[in-house]
């Protein structure tokens, strides 16, 4: 049993302790927004927030976590910076297939949460994350744009 | 690749008319919104027209990122004259379609297929939409459609002021009698087409609400994990169901065809870790010692072998090269590569005696349905596939639908219950269609004037027809081999005038099967060829842009890329201190494609790709924001596998087996990308692929002119770029 927050809910999670975040979320309480893509914390599609920390959560065990730590989802995202970096993204059609997007906004949300006008090695040390449709760029601009940088 | 269905057309169209109910738009995810709607008139089967204006465009080719929606409604709306802010689209399904004859023609949506071949039709559905709709005003006001006039899906008629609205007509339109003749638009004169629009597909990417198939639920799904032997035909031979039929949440474990287990669960991770806990024994049969070692050495013994398949041959090129002033000599090899999309191979099926559905991601809808009938057991008319979206396709989802039939097997052990099949990453690496491995083997004589006089290529190793369509080869020979470097054709042909010349392919097939792999033959044709030029250029002692030009002189499109983006580039004028250039044409999928990369290496051999400046000639340019898009998305999936990636075999088995071993490039090593579209108007060309074909071979190319090392085996990591 896991008691979690999340996106602002707590509740409790009838699961073995050693299930990774990253199910809990997509199978017991229907967030798939998060998504799987290695298992292994190597390519940041489940990124999530922590207590505005940005945690792969597909390596991160639910017994690690307690009820007073808030978990925050692609679909709890509310903050101005997160609203920015969605406003940007659809402003210059950064997606392509759309699959690690979510991972992506969550770690550049982070970003901006901790360096309002980033620099390219913060943009860079920050954005580790895997896109294999290549919008690396795309992304790039997208933070600048919701940082109001110029590009 | 194509569909075969054994159903006679009759015995199909007379039994499906129960399935699709006439066109009852059935469970789907885009389609059901259309039905939500209530009566949505179709007007054809391309536009379906609501009360309130707004416009549903079917589209036959699949999403996966490349932006082929938003390109295909663009051409269909361009025609139909509707207002693009309300145009929105949805799937057909291929049941529909074989149940209509297959009015939306090919749902295969790879070779960069989606525009170019079917840019005439959709357009023709576009327009015979709007001809209908006027034809159905001027008929309820008594006047001749030529007195009508069309904008933004309004219709009016100026001498009696009355106008109307597409969403009132389209009922009365949907009955008229479709046109005979249907002209279409000058592409001069496009507004939507041809115009940087957004895509129509980004919102629901950015809040977590897009739908994959990694997402889908069905009411009472269950979850299954799987694993296949590892090693490529081997079989499975036994498993002790007992060992975890006692964990929590598993339900059944079930032998999946002859050479896989799977673990069905109430959840997917409860299914995977009873999977990993299964004890199975594996029969590993021929290629139980298969190796890469083994692999190279069948690929180097085929580089000198007597016998090959020609693919290009003009003049004599042993006698010129017997004959020349100066001979230059090189192999080059590219390894197997994993297509690594973000979304595993996954596949929901529901299974009963009566009826069988899949909903999956595919890059082809016909062929996933055609593996789905196969896999039921069923009729064709008992059986439908769903599209959903999804997370990467790069030719993967293309040329095998091995997860839809495993996904079909297992729900066949629960009737009735919907399984929901994904595979670990793990297992997606283990058990790829890998990009083919070759080698290949390139002389070039030079005459006393440093003319190129004489160019052999030996390419050595795999066919891909050979592993997934060998009826596709003819008389064993494989023409897709030869992708770039064929003396003629639209798709890709050589462009240097060399007037002795032999390309040919020692067919040498690895045990681990081949598939299509973005960019395909292209990729490593390219490197071969254009670091090959450079090599030649370098002998010669002349400048590479103008060695090149000379050799392209009958092949202005090939020259017109180049010469853009050495233009851009600044060919010929100092680059930054320590950045060196190199360059790369090639010609595929229809398009003519060039690359000016700048990088710089460091004394402890760091590549670091500054800027790529990228030329593409596709004919006609649908969305010029989305081509952008797919230059860099080409260039990133083209440098992640010359940088990083290979897919090795020890003891028959891939030794990659998840992103820590498989790398791709990430946000830090991406370069500055500036596009050049040059649509020459006089052809349709691919956009998806082609720019991925000179990503490499630039790169390596300024790679050599920053060191002196010419790096022929790739990928890149294996090579020792340091200062000496």
């Amino acid at each position: 049993m896991a008691r979690l927050t999340i996106n602002g809910t707590t509740r409790d999670i009838d699961v073995e302790p050693d299930t990774p975040l990253l199910w809990v979320l997509r199978e017991q309480v229907g967030l798939t927004g998060t998504k799987y893509g290695c298992g292994v914390a190597q390519c940041g599609a489940c990124t999530v927030h922590i207590d505005g920390e940005v945690v792969r959560a597909c390596s991160m065990p639910v017994s690690a976590l307690t009820p007073e730590q808030k978990i925050v989802t692609i679909e709890g995202l509310d903050s101005p910076a997160a609203q920015a970096i969605q406003k940007a993204w659809v402003a210059l059609d950064v997606p392509q297939c759309g699959y690690c997007q979510s991972g992506q906004i969550m770690a550049a949300t982070a970003l901006l949460a901790k360096h309002p006008k980033p620099t390219d090695e913060q943009i860079a040390e920050a954005m580790t994350n895997i896109c294999r449709c290549g919008t690396y760029n795309r992304i790039k601009a997208g933070i600048k744009q919701a940082a109001g940088i110029a590009g | 690749m194509t569909l075969a269905l054994d159903v006679s057309r009759r015995g199909f169209l007379a039994g499906s008319a129960a399935v699709a109910g006439g066109f009852s738009l059935g469970f789907h995810i885009p389609m059901s919104e259309a039905a939500a709607q209530g009566a949505a008139p179709e007007v054809n089967a391309w536009v379906v027209i609501r009360p309130d204006d707004s416009v549903s465009i079917r589209v036959a080719r699949t999403e996966m990122g490349q932006g082929t929606i938003t390109g295909l409604c663009q051409l269909v709306a361009e025609e139909l004259e509707c207002d693009w802010a309300k145009v929105s689209y949805e799937y057909p399904t291929p049941g529909q379609n074989l149940a209509r004859n297959r009015v939306w023609g090919n749902f295969q949506t790879a070779g960069s297929q989606g525009i170019r071949q079917s840019h005439e039709y959709v357009r023709k559905g576009g327009a015979a939409a709007r001809m209908m709709l006027i034809q159905a005003a001027a008929k309820e006001w008594n006047v001749s459609p030529e007195e009508l006039r069309v904008a933004k899906g309004v219709i009016t008629h100026a001498a009696s002021g009355r106008s109307t609205t597409y969403g009132k007509v389209a009922d009365a339109a949907a009955k008229i009698e479709p046109p005979k003749e249907v002209p279409l638009k000058d592409p001069k004169t496009w507004t939507i087409a041809g115009k940087p629009v957004a895509r129509l597909d980004t919102v629901d990417k950015t809040n977590g609400k897009q739908v994959y198939g990694l997402d889908f639920t069905l009411p009472g799904m269950l979850n299954a994990a799987v694993r296949a032997c590892p090693v490529y035909q081997g079989k499975l031979k036994s498993f002790d169901a007992a060992s975890v039929t006692g964990m929590r949440g598993v339900k059944k474990v079930v032998a999946v065809g002859d050479n896989a287990v799977a673990v069905v669960a109430d959840t997917w991770w409860r299914a995977k870790t009873a999977l990993d806990a299964l004890k199975v024994e594996w029969d590993l049969g021929a290629n139980a010692n298969a190796s890469s070692e083994a692999t190279a050495a069948m690929l180097r013994e085929g580089l000198d072998a007597k016998e090959a398949f020609e693919g290009n041959k003009a003049g004599d090129a042993d006698a010129a090269i017997a004959a020349a002033a100066r001979k230059v000599e090189a192999v080059y090899s590219v390894p197997h590569q994993h297509h690594a999309t973000m979304e595993p191979m996954n596949a929901t099926a529901r299974w009963t005696p009566e009826r069988c559905e899949v909903w999956c991601p595919t890059q082809n809808g016909e062929a996933a349905f055609a593996t789905a009938v196969a896999a039921s057991g069923l009729q064709p008319t008992q059986c439908e596939a769903y599209r959903i979206n999804l997370g990467g396709g790069f030719g993967r989802r293309a040329t095998s639908h091995d997860y839809v039939r495993q996904a079909v097997l297992i729900a066949k052990e629960m009737p009735g219950t919907p399984i929901k099949l994904i595979w670990s990453r793990e297992e997606d690496m283990l058990h790829g269609w890998y990009h083919p491995v070759t080698m290949c083997k390139l002389t070039g004589a030079l005459d006393a004037n440093g003319n190129m006089t004489a160019l052999k290529m030996r390419i050595s190793g795999q066919s891909i027809l050979a592993t997934v369509n060998p009826n596709g080869l003819q008389n064993g020979r494989d023409p897709i081999t030869f992708q770039g470097l064929n003396p003629g054709g639209a798709e890709g042909r050589f462009g240097y005038s060399i007037p002795n010349l032999m390309i040919d392919h020692a067919m040498r097939n690895p045990p681990l099967p081949a598939g299509f792999w973005r960019g395909v033959n292209n990729n490593q044709n390219a490197i071969y060829l254009e670091c090959f030029m450079d090599e030649m250029a370098h002998a010669a002692g002349q400048d590479q842009l103008e060695f090149r030009r000379k050799l392209l002189g009958n092949s202005p499109k090939h020259l017109a890329v180049l010469n853009a983006v050495a233009e851009k580039a600044g060919w010929g004028k100092p680059a930054a201190p320590g950045v060196f250039r190199g360059l790369a044409q090639h010609m595929g999928y229809g398009s003519y494609v060039a690359a000016c990369a700048e990088v710089s290496v460091s004394a402890q051999g760091q590549v670091k790709i500054h800027r790529i400046v990228a030329a593409t000639d596709c004919g006609h340019a649908v969305n010029p924001q989305q081509i952008a898009a797919q230059i860099e998305g080409s260039f990133v999936y083209g440098l992640s596998a010359m940088m990083h990636q290979e897919i090795t075999i020890k003891d028959g088995k891939v030794e990659q087996e998840n992103f820590d071993s498989y790398p791709c490039m990430l946000l830090d090593e991406m370069p500055v990308v500036e596009s050049i579209v040059i649509p020459s108007g006089d052809f349709w060309g691919g956009v998806g692929e082609p720019t991925i074909f000179v990503a490499a071979p630039a790169v390596l190319n300024a790679i050599f002119a920053a060191t002196g090392k010419r790096v022929r085996n790739l990928p890149l990591k294996n090579n020792d770029l340091r200062k000496a």
